[in-house]
């Protein structure tokens, strides 16, 4: 007893200096409407966690991490080797960050559905908003910090789109290099992006962010017919929280605790289980047999830089970003009154799924990436057997044509190979004779022309291949035109030569 | 907490002593913070301020032009000519060098001219192709296919004394598009 009588002194005489026990218990103990102890309100504190433990996982690889292009690499290598749990460090740090992106999205769509976003907590949207651009501002510089060949050759892409703003571009590119090439320097200020500016704003962001929760009062479940008006909302609200409220702590905060405790533990399964994220090859730009790939929350726009028509691209990359970024701020300005409630915002559903269907899509194609041409597919991925059985020597020439000249690259025969042009396993169904010809020879719909590149032998032998190109029973197409025209003779020719 | 009253702040318009010196004060700090920002600015610009009048680029040698063969295409490696201690690796740069014959060359930036990817060269079928948005060119560097919306990005180039020397420095994107470095030689890719 005495202990505890003596703590509490100890415990006084601190108070009485730091006069915070007063308003921490009021924070706490602050009431919230009794339906908002949900498991739909537990991803704003899932979000801070996840912080939290990106904060100390950072400062445990910053005692071993060196922001230098020369050492950088290195650097990680040891981490994951020759520094004991280095690499579940740099694992959890990796996980971390892909879980504080999903959450914070996820968030996001909790927050927007329950209409959490209207009046009087526009302003809390608003640096939501800042928070969520800050979380993949975090995400690109980490990615540039784990500074391999994905990392050297994302910060190309990154340049490359940053010079395409007029007249500034050139200019914006050198700032965010640090430099004319990326180098040392574009590292080192990465590395002050991601250490100290940015978690400095998003520290002080977060902590208005949860202040303005306290004070404003956590949005309630939203009742479809209960409209928010500006005159009435807070008198109401505050009547709920007096009326059935309840005090946050602990009537509320213990689901926020399980689920911190969850994705804690979710975290460091993940990285236990899958590992740390590479690094990949060194970052030397004179090694060029790379396919450098984002990471997963910039997949989307890979797909996207990929989809897009060439002429729309730019204004596309210039526009759309700062237009909707605008949208995601004034949207709490323009929908600041009116329901709540998810079922009866039709129009609020189908946008978010419209968002998710589209950025899920673009994700799940740049996992296959069939824009990019299969590098080694020509001298890696043989015809398989069924395309050159029962063939005629030219039938087998045009096999080796078809190899040799890289065609693998972008087609694909028996579901190996490119994927950047059609399938050609029955590619003579499709196109005649003079078809394949003209489509080999000049190119075109997005195939570049080998006229300059095929001998008339070598024309004849792929072409011929082609039109082997058929699925058994079903015969190659066939102009009939020119059977026409030329007689009976050429066709008869043309089957004998078959 | 003490329960003194505190001074009611002065809703007299005329000028106090004391909220004249504020105002002063704060004026005072208002000139050493734009002292202070005129070397900030500087600092943090420097590195486009540096590379001004094309002051990056320089004349970088490639080797002896035996080394690329009429008709071929090869890659060659270079040290960019502005270094800094903490480069490492990161300065040495790739191009492809197309010898047509004797003493023609075209130099071609090793990064595709969408988003910059290094492209690879096929001597097979006579194309650059790029790993990352299937861009796709020809052997003299024009477009052949893919997202790119222009040709690969060639280097001014010089041969003397049998050597192969290309005027580089800086990293090529489509914005800038080297056009800086058109100047001697006309047309660009």
């Amino acid at each position: 007893m005495r202990i505890i009588e003596f703590g509490k002194t100890i415990g006084e005489w601190f108070d009485h200096r730091l006069q915070l026990a007063a308003p921490i218990r009021e924070a706490a103990e602050h009431p919230v409407p009794r339906n908002t102890a949900s498991w739909f309100y537990v991803f704003g504190s899932a979000a801070l966690t996840v912080f939290i433990l990106q904060l100390v996982t950072g400062i445990l690889l910053a005692l071993i991490y060196v922001p230098s292009a020369g050492e950088a690499w290195s650097s990680l290598q040891a981490l994951n080797h020759q520094v004991a749990l280095g690499w579940f460090i740099r694992a959890m740090h990796g996980w971390g960050s892909n879980f504080m992106v999903a959450i914070v999205l996820i968030h996001m769509v909790q927050v927007f559905l329950f209409g959490a976003h209207k009046f009087p907590r526009e302003l809390t949207w608003v640096i939501g908003v800042f928070l969520l651009l800050m979380t993949l501002g975090m995400a690109f510089s980490g990615q540039v910090l784990r500074f391999d060949q994905d990392a050297y050759w994302g910060l190309g892409i990154g340049a490359s789109i940053a010079s395409r703003v007029p007249i500034a571009g050139p200019a914006i590119v050198k700032l965010m290099l640090g430099g004319p090439i990326i180098a040392g320097a574009t590292l080192s200020r990465f590395f002050a992006l991601h250490v100290f500016v940015i978690p400095g704003m998003l520290i002080a962001f977060v902590g208005l962010h949860v202040l303005m929760v306290l004070k404003l009062g956590i949005n309630e479940w939203p009742m479809p017919g209960r409209v928010v008006k500006r005159a009435t909302y807070e008198r109401d609200y505050h009547a709920l929280t007096k009326s059935e409220g309840a005090p946050f702590v602990p009537y509320a905060v213990w689901k926020d605790l399980f689920f911190a405790g969850f994705i804690i533990l979710a975290v460091a399964a993940c990285a236990f289980y899958f590992g740390p994220f590479g690094p990949t090859g060194q970052p030397d730009p004179t090694i060029i047999q790379t396919a450098p790939k984002p990471d997963y929350f910039f997949l989307w726009l890979y797909a996207l830089l990929s989809l897009l028509p060439p002429s729309m691209e730019t204004p596309f990359l210039l526009i759309v970003p700062p237009v909707a970024i605008i949208a995601l701020i004034l949207l709490p300005f323009l929908s600041g009154e009116g329901e709540k409630s998810w079922k009866r915002r039709p129009i609020a559903v189908l946008t978010v799924l419209l968002i998710a269907i589209t950025l899920g899509t673009f994700t799940r194609m740049a996992q296959f990436a069939p824009w990019s041409p299969h590098m080694n597919a020509w001298s890696g991925d043989p015809v398989p057997d069924r395309f050159v059985h029962d063939t005629t020597a030219l039938e087998r020439q045009g096999a080796l044509v078809f190899q040799v000249k890289q065609c693998r690259n972008c087609h694909s025969l028996g579901n190996t190979g490119g994927k950047r042009g059609p399938a050609l396993d029955s590619v003579a169904v499709r196109l005649t004779n003079d078809q394949l010809i003209r489509q080999v020879i000049q190119g075109g719909g997005n195939m570049p022309a080998y006229g300059n590149n095929l001998s008339p032998a070598e024309t004849t032998a792929l072409v011929a291949f082609l039109e082997s190109l058929h699925p058994a029973g079903q015969a190659p197409a066939r102009d009939a035109s020119r059977e026409v025209v030329l007689g009976d003779s050429n066709h008869k020719e043309a089957v004998a030569q078959r | 907490m003490s329960s003194k009253p505190v001074m009611a702040p002065s809703t007299d318009t005329t000028v106090s002593r004391r909220g004249c010196f504020m105002k002063l004060g704060i004026l005072f700090n208002g000139f050493a913070a734009m002292v202070l920002a005129v070397p900030i600015v500087r600092f943090l610009s420097s590195s486009v301020t540096r590379g001004r009048a094309n002051a990056y680029l320089s004349w970088v040698p490639l080797g002896s032009i035996d080394k690329f063969p009429e008709g071929e295409t090869r890659l060659a490696t270079f040290q960019n000519p502005y270094v800094m201690p903490t480069d490492g690796k990161t300065v040495d740069t790739a191009c492809w060098v197309r010898r047509i014959a004797g003493d023609t060359f075209q130099v071609f930036a090793i990064n595709c001219a969408h988003l910059g990817c290094p492209v690879r060269w096929f001597q097979q079928s006579g194309l650059f192709m790029c790993p990352c948005h299937g861009g796709a060119y020809y052997r003299d560097g024009s477009r052949a296919s893919g997202p790119p919306e222009r040709g690969l990005f060639e280097y001014p180039y010089k041969v003397k004394d049998g050597v192969l020397t290309i005027q580089a420095g800086e990293l090529p994107t489509p914005g800038a598009a080297m056009a800086s470095l058109c100047t001697e030689k006309p047309p660009c890719a």
